[in-house]
């Protein structure tokens, strides 16, 4: 038998027992066993000691679980924003080049470009196993992607989970914001949302309405996320519903 | 430490007595257990009136603590496990408002990684997201002491959208029978649509 007692009773002996899976589960009196081991007094003790090591050792392991899932989903984002750049750079030079001289490039650049076309490929993959795991239900409604550039925009996933959905909706078009505030621009109606097909693809007398709705329900995607952990499916029939109608009333009457 | 019923606004709500974690509500000093915040609060006001007092729970996505707060009130230990990063953060900040409280960040589905540190169970409890949700609560039979009871939360959306609610919950139920004997299958609308809890009694 395996308690996690054994070998201490503070919180690197239960990190210790967490470590292995040598036990199965089974009915057993564990704080019973722990006062007739002699290792607690009472059961009362016992319980205040797996408190303290529970919670010392589930703070430690969630906050590190969160900190590294956001720093892997903002670092890949990031690289991949990177890739697509330069591959769009590397793309606009190479058509140069051919019309200039109609000569297709040299043999290395197209490698080094299959070489950078790869990198964004499994960064783009790896964004979409680890966003999911941070961000569940924002990765299924605005797609990995694009719930990660809105993470590492809002500068957390806690950041983003505070915000105002106001606030969502423009993140990425601070530039514009800015503009607008000292009075040069109208308010800018979307950040990075745009990507969205709903956004994106709605007409431009409804892409305001529509870039409401959606950072409207990525906003509470993203609260989900962070405070309950549940799936909630029915927010992307809500979103399909909702934009469905703000379509048609474009194309109505 | 007992689950009350409250009269407010005209209707009963299950409450209990302890540290506010959220904005709920407190009447009379108590916490008002509402049935459209959570699911165990839903299965009380349907009628089933789980027994925690004083009993042991195995809590199964506990997410960020709040329902495991409201039976950690009334309960001897209650063993909460999550395993989304974020939530599990929230349910520390929760469990240390709760001496018998006990957060544990792991995989739901690998018992054997907790199972040097919980105690035999009268009650299981499980909302777990997953796909899988009878074969998480086979796995951590286990723990259920014979006669304990184990309430799985089922969402027929998580599993497959465009099935019957009802023959998920009917699926789940039988899954169950291999180490429970099922009692009832309690729907929680309209508290919460799509959702059943499946009510078994642990037998050996």
């Amino acid at each position: 038998m395996t308690a996690w007692f054994e070998h201490g009773t503070d919180a690197e002996a239960l990190e210790g027992s967490l470590e292995g899976d040598g036990a199965e589960p089974e009915v057993r009196d564990l704080p019973e066993l722990a006062v007739e081991n002699g290792v607690f007094e009472t059961q009362e003790a016992y319980y205040d000691a797996l408190h303290d090591a529970t919670v010392e050792v589930a703070r430690g392991r969630a906050d590190d679980a969160v900190d590294t899932a956001e720093r892997d989903v903002v670092n890949a984002v990031r690289t991949l924003e990177t890739l697509s750049e330069h591959l769009n750079e590397l793309d606009e030079r190479s058509r140069d080049w051919e019309e200039e001289t109609d000569r297709v490039p040299v043999s290395e650049v197209t490698e080094a470009r299959e070489a950078l076309e790869d990198a964004r490929d499994e960064t783009r993959e790896f964004i979409g196993e680890r966003t999911p795991e941070l961000a569940p239900n924002l990765s299924k409604l605005a797609g990995p992607v694009l719930a990660a550039r809105l993470v590492a925009l809002a500068g957390g996933l806690d950041e983003l989970a505070r915000m105002p959905s106001s606030t969502v909706q423009v993140l990425g078009a601070e530039d514009a914001l800015f503009a607008h505030l000292r009075g040069d621009a109208p308010p800018p109606k979307h950040g990075v949302i745009y990507v969205h097909p709903y956004v994106r693809e709605t007409t431009k007398d409804e892409r305001g309405s529509a870039a409401r709705a959606v950072a409207g329900k990525f906003t509470i995607a993203a609260r989900v996320d962070y405070y309950s952990g549940d799936l909630r499916p029915e927010l992307a029939d809500e979103l399909d519903e909702k934009i469905e109608k703000i379509r048609n009333r474009g194309d109505g009457s | 430490m007992t689950v009350e019923w409250v009269d407010t606004d005209g209707k009963e709500y299950p409450t209990t007595e302890g540290e506010r974690v959220r904005d709920e509500r407190i009447v009379d000093g108590r916490r008002v257990w509402y049935p459209r915040k959570s699911k165990a609060s839903a299965l009380f006001v349907k009628g089933v009136e789980m027994p925690l007092e004083g009993a042991r729970v195995l809590y199964l996505g506990a997410g960020a603590g709040t329902t495991p707060s409201y039976f950690a009130d009334v309960a001897r230990a209650v063993y909460a496990v999550e395993f989304a990063p974020s939530p599990a953060s929230r349910l520390v900040d929760v469990a240390e408002t709760r001496d018998r409280l006990f957060p544990l960040f792991a995989d739901a589905r690998k018992p054997s990684r907790y199972a040097s540190v919980v105690e035999g169970v009268d009650v299981l409890y499980q909302d777990v997201a997953t796909r899988g949700q009878a074969d998480v609560a086979l796995k951590n039979a286990g723990f259920v002491r014979d006669g304990g009871r184990a309430y799985v939360v089922v969402k027929a959306r998580s599993e497959d959208v465009t099935a019957e609610p009802e023959d998920k919950y009917e699926e789940v139920a039988d899954a169950l029978e291999k180490e429970y004997e099922v009692e009832s299958i309690v729907d929680l609308s309209p508290f919460y649509d799509d959702h059943a809890a499946v009510v078994a009694r642990r037998q050996r």
